[in-house]
């Protein structure tokens, strides 16, 4: 019994010691961003950060959108600003996660284009800065897509012809998207009867692909062991460009309408250094910094400044920057109620066993 | 026959190596390529000792597994020596609680351990999520295989040792440490290095408990697999397993001297 007590002071103690731990003047904020998707080698955005502004930043990444929202909403983690996507920025908005921004803090948010403010998931932005963006499209290799195919959109997804080396995303929501799009549906909608029909088609597609894939995709399509693959825009750089991918890959955006996805910067309600945060959120939207992580991303920055000191060869690249016929039919995605989630990740996991 | 059995040994072997030769042999590889093979390189490994967030989170890693280690190795050694005292019925009771989070998924107990220094931070202030929870999950989920290495060996040991060091005037105290801990060290040097390999790739539990101060190395690597994976990582766990391997034969040598030593006396 002795033993036990002596192991709960002991307990205690650390758990004292490491809640105050770190209180010696500096302010340390916390950072929640994606894995890779910061520059860290040539301008290294966070020592240049905390060089400039003395504030130290605790930097710690996430691999998806559902997961930073579990860590975030049950409180075992507590982060200043974080990273989102689109419909999750407006989940947490909903939930009163998200502490209201003063752009007064951040006067660099005037260089952020008007097109991808006001956006469906903030309506009036008040509470996220974006941060890239980009499109959902196809990405096919030339060698092997005959090149009248492509007319027929996300059907190409669905195309005998090329049986065993198609790949399909690998989570629910982009899989939808892409199913409801071919049936000319919104990929928001909350129809049952829509969603269950974009059930039939995904089941139709399944004998047709060689597997559901996300990061593998990129070796898969460089090594030309498949020739069709839905992925990000932004990952054409690192598919087709980098000294190791593959020049005969190729990317379009189906005429049916796709998916523009944005990833913002936000501040959590319960954040206890707002201020320092918000210098965080201006420092990245300084043209330098908003450039260099421009290019180390290779997603496509909201930046107006910055996009035009990068390379002409990307910034005048449909790809990455499409022209206004592409970006008409795109939709974002907005947080979709309890019982659509529920419905397509059952009808996910049914078609994924 | 004996070709056979060779051969199947040989497959076996293959089986469980050619993955972790693989990993190797690209981690030299001069290209992100993870097919093609296109010359010789280190430049992977210099890359990696300049990658902070990799660097960093495999600081608390290792920090973590050392001190879980430690600190699980003595509280289940000393939980085996309470179990293996006391008498049947109950034994069994205590060693079935004891396998019951061995059992349990991964999830449940991450996110229950979660649950509860979440409840306890907000009821009292104390117990941040952080680094010290994430040090304490790893603890209580080692305990159970460190128990489970030590029983066997108390097991095996005469009872009468400890009885006879005690009944010519040692202490309890000193007779555990001269007595007790040299017979049952096997044990208690397995449960360790269990508990450290345990706590180094465990990914489920420290996601969870982690907070937003400490990062584990299997976390990090797993937030980038949005984007393809760098040869770094293979760096990486090349030079890890050189490290646990070195590790292996450093206490499997130790063992085979101190057996031999033994033996002599005999």
């Amino acid at each position: 019994m002795k033993k036990w007590a002596w192991l709960l002071v002991f307990a205690l103690c650390f758990g004292m010691f490491g809640g105050c731990a770190g209180d010696d003047g500096t302010v340390t904020i916390n950072v929640y961003n994606w894995g890779e998707y910061i520059d860290d080698e040539i301008l290294d955005v966070n020592k240049l950060f905390e060089k400039e502004t003395g504030i130290r930043v605790n930097y710690r990444t996430f691999e998806n959108n559902e997961t930073m929202y579990t860590l975030l909403s049950s409180g075992a983690a507590e982060y200043d600003v974080v990273f989102p996507s689109d419909y999750m920025v407006g989940r947490m908005i909903e939930e009163g996660m998200l502490a209201e921004l003063n752009f007064d803090n951040i006067p660099n948010y005037q260089y952020i284009d008007e097109a991808y403010k006001n956006l469906a998931y903030d309506p009036t932005n008040k509470y996220s800065v974006p941060y890239t963006w980009g499109t959902v499209g196809i990405f096919y290799n030339k060698k092997y897509v005959a090149e009248e195919d492509l007319k027929a959109g996300w059907d190409l997804l669905w195309n005998e012809k090329y049986s065993g080396k198609i790949f399909m995303f690998d989570n629910p929501r982009d899989a939808f998207a892409i199913a409801l799009k071919k049936c000319g549906y919104s990929m928001n909608t909350t129809n049952e009867a829509e969603i269950r029909q974009a059930y039939d088609e995904l089941v139709k597609q399944k004998p047709l692909l060689q597997g559901y894939y996300m990061d593998q995709i990129f070796q898969k399509m460089i090594n030309e062991e498949g020739y069709i693959a839905p992925y990000y825009s932004g990952d054409g750089a690192l598919m087709i460009y980098r000294e190791d991918g593959n020049s005969d890959i190729g990317y379009f955006v189906p005429d049916q309408g796709t998916n523009l996805f944005v990833d913002a910067m936000c501040i959590m309600k319960n954040s206890p250094h707002k201020a320092e945060a918000e210098q965080y959120i201006n420092f990245m939207c300084r043209t330098d910094v908003a450039k260099a992580n421009a290019e180390y991303i290779g997603y496509s920055t909201p930046h107006t400044e910055a996009k035009k000191q990068l390379d002409p060869a990307i910034s005048g690249d449909p790809m990455f920057y499409p022209p206004e016929s592409v970006i008409k039919k795109t939709e974002t995605f907005i947080t979709l109620d309890q019982t659509t989630n529920n419905l397509q990740r059952d009808l996910w996991t049914k078609l994924r066993l | 026959m004996k070709t056979l059995s060779r051969i199947y040994t040989a497959l076996i072997f293959l089986f469980l190596y050619s993955p972790i030769a693989v990993l190797v042999v690209f981690s030299f590889n001069n290209s992100r390529n993870r097919v093609k093979w296109n010359g010789f390189t280190l430049k992977w490994y210099a890359d990696l000792f300049e990658n902070e967030l990799i660097l960093e989170s495999l600081k608390v890693t290792l920090t973590v597994a050392i001190l879980a280690a430690v600190i699980s190795t003595v509280i289940g050694t000393l939980a085996a020596i309470g179990i293996h005292g006391m008498n049947r019925k109950l034994r069994q009771t205590f060693l079935a609680v004891n396998n019951i989070p061995m059992v349990n998924p991964e999830i449940v107990t991450g996110i229950s351990m979660m649950l509860m220094f979440v409840f306890v931070f907000r009821m009292t202030g104390l117990l941040r999520p952080g680094f010290f929870t994430l040090l304490l999950a790893h603890i209580t989920f080692c305990i159970p295989y460190v128990v489970l290495q030590v029983m066997p060996k108390l097991r095996q040991m005469n009872r009468h040792l400890y009885e006879a060091a005690v009944d010519l005037g040692c202490p309890p105290v000193s007779a555990f440490f001269k007595v007790v801990l040299p017979e049952i060290f096997p044990g208690v040097l397995t449960g360790a290095l269990m508990a450290f390999t345990m706590s180094l790739d465990d990914f489920v539990i420290s996601y969870f408990n982690a907070g937003s101060t400490a990062q584990t190395l299997p976390v990090t690597v797993y937030s980038m697999t949005k984007k393809p994976m760098t040869p770094e990582i293979n760096a990486l766990s090349t030079l890890m397993f050189l490290a646990v391997l070195l590790l292996l034969i450093l206490v499997n040598v130790a063992q085979i001297r101190d057996a031999s030593k033994k033996g002599r006396k005999i």
